[in-house]
């Protein structure tokens, strides 16, 4: 990566030396530094329309998860939409909800909330599908309800596989919102990305492209972290695993 | 007979399942066992024999097509699968106390019931432990462990050494004789295991292959504490010879 970056520098600086054409990394970071503050102010609505998406498709997937897991008549009926929905391209859905949503945050909201959806409703729905049928034996021969099967073994069994979900899903998220952005928006990451692109500023361009994949990265690592929280028992898993080598 | 002799009791259990375009498959056919109090009860036949729909009719997950189960005191018995099927996310305390959990008991109040246990079970100090930092036999007491914590009459364990290996599976049978000796559990002990039967129960009922039936009903009478000394009995390998008559 250091290498990348210095033959980067090299070539930008004594081959293309147009700064238009391909900006050297250290004038990307001096650029972005000069203009940080532009760039902070257009990375909040991003990142608010992403985490405004994201518990929108979070709280969505839990909801429809949960039915698809109750009853199979729900699961037939969900599913394709489920499929449906991460067909949809982004791109050319998004111009269209500006159209019928407006310039504010709704549009956005809910590009990021379709483009995570998939991930985060199918992963938990394979995870409930997953449980030991002979978990739900054992708790039914202790007379337990469906809810407290639900509660008790499908819930934390499905953990596992909702992060993983998790994770694809939060690497679509900011994507979904710099997209919502372009097709028009006040304020914004992407947005900013577009005038800088019109202006010529390459070098801001690839600036507000690392913020982006920064911000990203911010989040993938907050999915571990959050993983680590929820699921102590995991790393004994692995432990064991590793032992068992 | 008294109704009152037996703590557990099925007659004329038959079970039959339909089949597409075929006739029904008869698993159970008249299945008759009586379990007194206080006494380990083996079932062991071959396999396929319908073991586990009687296991499931008496744990209360299948309704029999025909014929009764009666089960003193609350009437349920506390089953115990196969495999342990500790969740994986519960310390070995929060496993323990799953089944007074589901019947409504507070997890304060169920802590504080299991503790006593821990140490007898050989698991003084784990219970903060998660249930992939024990091995498979301390899983398998853990399984055992959840299943007395009940509090149910009837005790019911499927094959509960079967996953384990040879060395593992006798420690926990010479365990297992020792600690009942102290409780006095109803058992109803389903295994595929001779010598374990023999050398854990007070009888072995023994059944036909499918559609099962008990066939023959063994008394155990060997000399009560067992142990390892138990083995090396005449009269142990006796009654594993006549055992082994019957099924083969």
């Amino acid at each position: 990566m250091a290498a990348a970056t210095a033959g980067w520098q090299l070539v930008a600086r004594y081959g293309i030396k147009n700064p238009e054409v391909l900006p050297s990394p250290s004038q990307i970071v001096s650029a972005g530094w000069q203009q940080r503050a532009a760039l902070e102010r257009n990375a909040w609505p991003t990142l608010r329309e992403t985490e405004l998406g994201f518990a929108f498709s979070f709280a969505v997937s839990w909801i429809l998860a949960t039915a698809m897991d109750f009853s199979s008549a729900a699961r037939r009926a969900i599913y394709p939409l489920l499929v449906a929905s991460q067909t949809v391209p982004i791109i050319a859905i998004a111009p269209l909800f500006v159209v019928m949503f407006g310039f504010g945050i709704a549009p956005k909201v809910l590009l990021v909330a379709l483009a995570t959806f998939f991930p985060l409703a199918a992963s938990l729905a394979a995870g409930f599908a997953n449980v030991d049928g002979d978990a739900d034996r054992l708790l039914r021969s202790m007379g337990a309800s469906r809810w407290r099967i639900f509660w008790t073994v499908r819930v934390p069994g499905a953990l596992p596989f909702f992060f993983t979900g998790l994770r694809v899903a939060i690497t679509y998220a900011i994507g979904g919102a710099i997209f919502a952005e372009y097709a028009g928006a006040e304020s914004g990451l992407g947005i900013y990305l577009q005038q800088m692109q019109q202006v010529f500023r390459t070098d801001l361009v690839f600036a507000t492209v690392a913020v982006i994949a920064i911000c990203s990265i911010v989040l993938f690592v907050l999915t571990y972290l959050l993983e680590r929280w929820l699921t102590p028992w995991r790393k004994h898993e692995r432990a064991g695993r590793e032992a068992a080598r | 007979m008294s109704g009152d002799e037996f703590l557990l009791e099925t007659k004329g259990l038959t079970h039959q399942y339909a089949r597409a375009g075929q006739e029904p498959l008869r698993v159970l056919d008249g299945l008759d066992l009586a379990v007194r109090e206080g006494e380990i009860a083996a079932v062991i036949g071959p396999s396929g024999s319908g073991k586990s729909t009687l296991l499931n009719i008496l744990a209360g997950l299948d309704r029999p097509s025909g014929g009764e189960v009666r089960v003193g005191g609350s009437g349920a018995v506390a089953y115990m699968p196969q495999k342990d099927l500790l969740f994986p996310w519960r310390t070995i305390e929060d496993n323990a106390i799953l089944g007074l959990e589901v019947a409504g008991v507070k997890k304060k109040t169920a802590r504080e019931q299991v503790a006593p246990l821990f140490e007898e079970f050989g698991l003084g100090g784990f219970e903060y432990a998660y249930p992939a930092q024990l091995s498979g036999g301390m899983r398998q007491r853990a399984a055992l462990l959840r299943t007395v914590a009940m509090n149910r009459p009837v005790l019911l364990l499927d094959e509960p050494f079967g996953a384990l290996d040879s060395l593992t599976r006798t420690q926990l049978q010479l365990w297992l004789a020792e600690t009942w000796q102290r409780h006095g559990w109803t058992i109803v002990l389903v295994t595929h295991d001779i010598r374990e039967a023999v050398f854990l129960a007070d009888s072995v009922h023994v059944l036909s292959p499918r559609p099962a039936r008990v066939t023959r009903r063994f008394e155990i009478d060997l000399p009560r504490p067992r142990n390892a000394d138990t083995f090396a009995s005449p009269e142990f390998a006796r009654l594993e010879r006549e055992l082994l008559g019957a099924l083969v």
